[in-house]
């Protein structure tokens, strides 16, 4: 059954979507998109050092995404300088030095378009394993910091005085982040990977009055992405991860109707 | 202050500085089963902080605090609360605790919101959003609660229920409540033990030796002294939420 590469390219785009869907309404509940930017563009590096040492291609990139997360956290700890100059910094300078690294390996036939946008074609049945093991593993530790990682969301304070350890929840949340990325990277491609987090759940947000709403829309409109922009990048011959990332743009704006006729409904 | 099992929070010479500048420092306090502590004194004094201090929210800290409960409920002076999220009252209520339905309800009809159960919290106003801030603290029945300014915003008669209300929570569920309030009638009526900070202690003990206090007339000048010590009297009765007066 999965012979055929685009069932392989549906099965994994499904289990991608199952977990982006509720990490993504937390990227954009803690306001973490610039973060989840920096994270991919350091897969590049993460790729490229996978290839250049014959290791493991998502293993490498959630190694080096974790890292970048802890070189962010030491740098905010020790400069003064702004939160986003620091994302900004680390992002542009790992992709960088990810693109001089592949300049380096010549001997190495690189797809660089297929690694900043995905590529339905390299999907193996290996990755499959990858997706759907590592997703269901993310979405357990999500399920298990939940509390904590909600109530400090919400607010910091009354999580901390009421004992549900925000700090720890905050951590391990980075990690999944980390995890995320690089068992999505085949699909979507590194430059994209924020977008399948934060699109279907600004989506989902526009229709949702309650979280557990928002995340089950979430997770609906990823699934509808990704079927919808894998059948139009096998008719259109389009790559995979922008044809999956225009088709969460259209359910978003349809989602904007929505909130016209909800307003409407109020007055 | 012996050490018994009654006392949830000790606070032994705690202090806490921010950027080089103490805010409060050498708080000794505990807050015991039962007992209502007030903390009093002028802005700045450093009174939220205290409370932080005790709640274990700020971390290095000089001196001690030992809590001896995990079952705290608390109401912070500020709440900000990011609206990005769809947030209802009713997921507001069980954000540190899974409760049942009844649970909730009862917690909100006590503080009168219950019809607000599933408003959006971004829609409240700011009395109606106090309320459910209380409602959420005493609704998973804890051993501690720490109230920072509870009735901040909420309308006259409200906030006598309200304090009726945080009176009677004590009573019932035998808790210890460490109170921030500027309402000297209040504070003055239930309360156990009064500290009135100003960066340090200044002074402590009950109501009535609080008031007699020479520095604390010279912090809050002798109006409030005069409050203190007319509010020797006893309700022969006492207002419910929903406007009934009830004879003790």
């Amino acid at each position: 059954m999965f012979d055929d590469f685009f069932i392989r390219a549906l099965v994994a785009g499904v289990g991608v979507a199952f977990v982006t869907g509720p990490l993504g309404c937390f990227v954009i509940w803690r306001r973490l998109s610039y973060f989840g930017d920096t994270l991919a563009h350091s897969a590049l590096l993460g790729v490229t050092i996978a290839y250049s040492l014959e290791f493991n291609i998502a293993l490498s990139v959630f190694i080096i995404s974790s890292l970048i997360a802890l070189i962010l956290v030491q740098l905010q700890n020790r400069t003064n300088l702004p939160g986003d100059a620091l994302l900004g910094l680390l992002a542009h300078s790992s992709l960088a030095v990810g693109l001089v690294v592949i300049g380096f390996l010549t001997f190495i036939r690189f797809d660089v378009m297929g690694l900043l946008f995905g590529d339905i074609l390299a999907v193996t049945v290996d990755d499959l394993y990858i997706i759907w093991i590592g997703g269901a593993l993310i979405l357990l530790v999500l399920r298990l910091i939940w509390k904590g990682l909600f109530a400090s969301t919400v607010n910091y304070e009354l999580a901390e005085a009421e004992g549900l350890n925000p700090d720890r929840a905050k951590a391990i949340f980075t990690i999944l982040m980390a995890a995320i990325i690089a068992i999505s990277i085949k699909m979507v491609g590194l430059l994209l990977i924020t977008g399948m987090l934060i699109i279907p759940a600004a989506m989902a947000r526009n229709i949702s009055d309650s979280p557990q709403k928002m995340i089950i829309y979430s997770i609906i409109g990823g699934l509808l992405s990704v079927i919808i922009g894998l059948f139009s990048s096998l008719e259109f011959n389009t790559p995979s991860g922008p044809s999956i990332i225009a088709a969460a743009l259209f359910l978003f704006v349809i989602s904007l109707f929505k909130i016209k006729q909800t307003i409407k409904l109020k007055n | 202050m012996g050490s018994n099992n009654n006392v949830l929070v000790k606070m032994n010479n705690a202090g806490y500085r921010h950027n080089d500048k103490w805010l409060v420092q050498g708080v000794s306090l505990s807050v015991e089963r039962g007992k209502i502590v007030t903390l009093i004194g002028p802005n700045g004094s450093g009174k939220s902080t205290t409370a932080k201090i005790a709640l274990g929210i700020l971390k290095k800290i000089d001196g001690h605090v030992e809590k001896y409960t995990n079952k705290i409920g608390y109401v912070p002076q500020k709440i900000s609360v990011d609206w990005t999220l769809p947030l209802r009252v009713y997921d507001f209520m069980i954000l540190t605790e899974n409760l049942d339905e009844k649970t909730i309800d009862e917690a909100l009809s006590l503080t009168g919101v219950i019809h607000l159960k599933d408003k959006n919290l971004g829609n409240l106003s700011g009395g109606e959003f106090q309320r459910v801030l209380l409602a959420r603290a005493i609704s998973k029945k804890p051993e501690l609660l720490v109230l920072d300014e509870p009735v901040q915003g909420v309308d006259f008669t409200g906030e006598i229920a309200l304090y009726e209300l945080i009176k009677k929570i004590s009573d019932e569920l035998n808790c210890g409540i460490l109170l921030i309030s500027h309402d000297l009638h209040t504070v003055m009526s239930a309360t156990d033990h009064v500290v009135c900070l100003n960066g340090h202690v200044c002074c402590s003990g009950t109501p009535m030796d609080v008031a007699k206090n020479t520095e604390y007339k010279a912090l809050f000048g002798e109006q409030a002294s005069q409050i203190l010590t007319r509010y020797e009297h006893k309700h022969d009765h006492v207002h419910t939420i929903e406007g009934e007066i009830k004879k003790n």
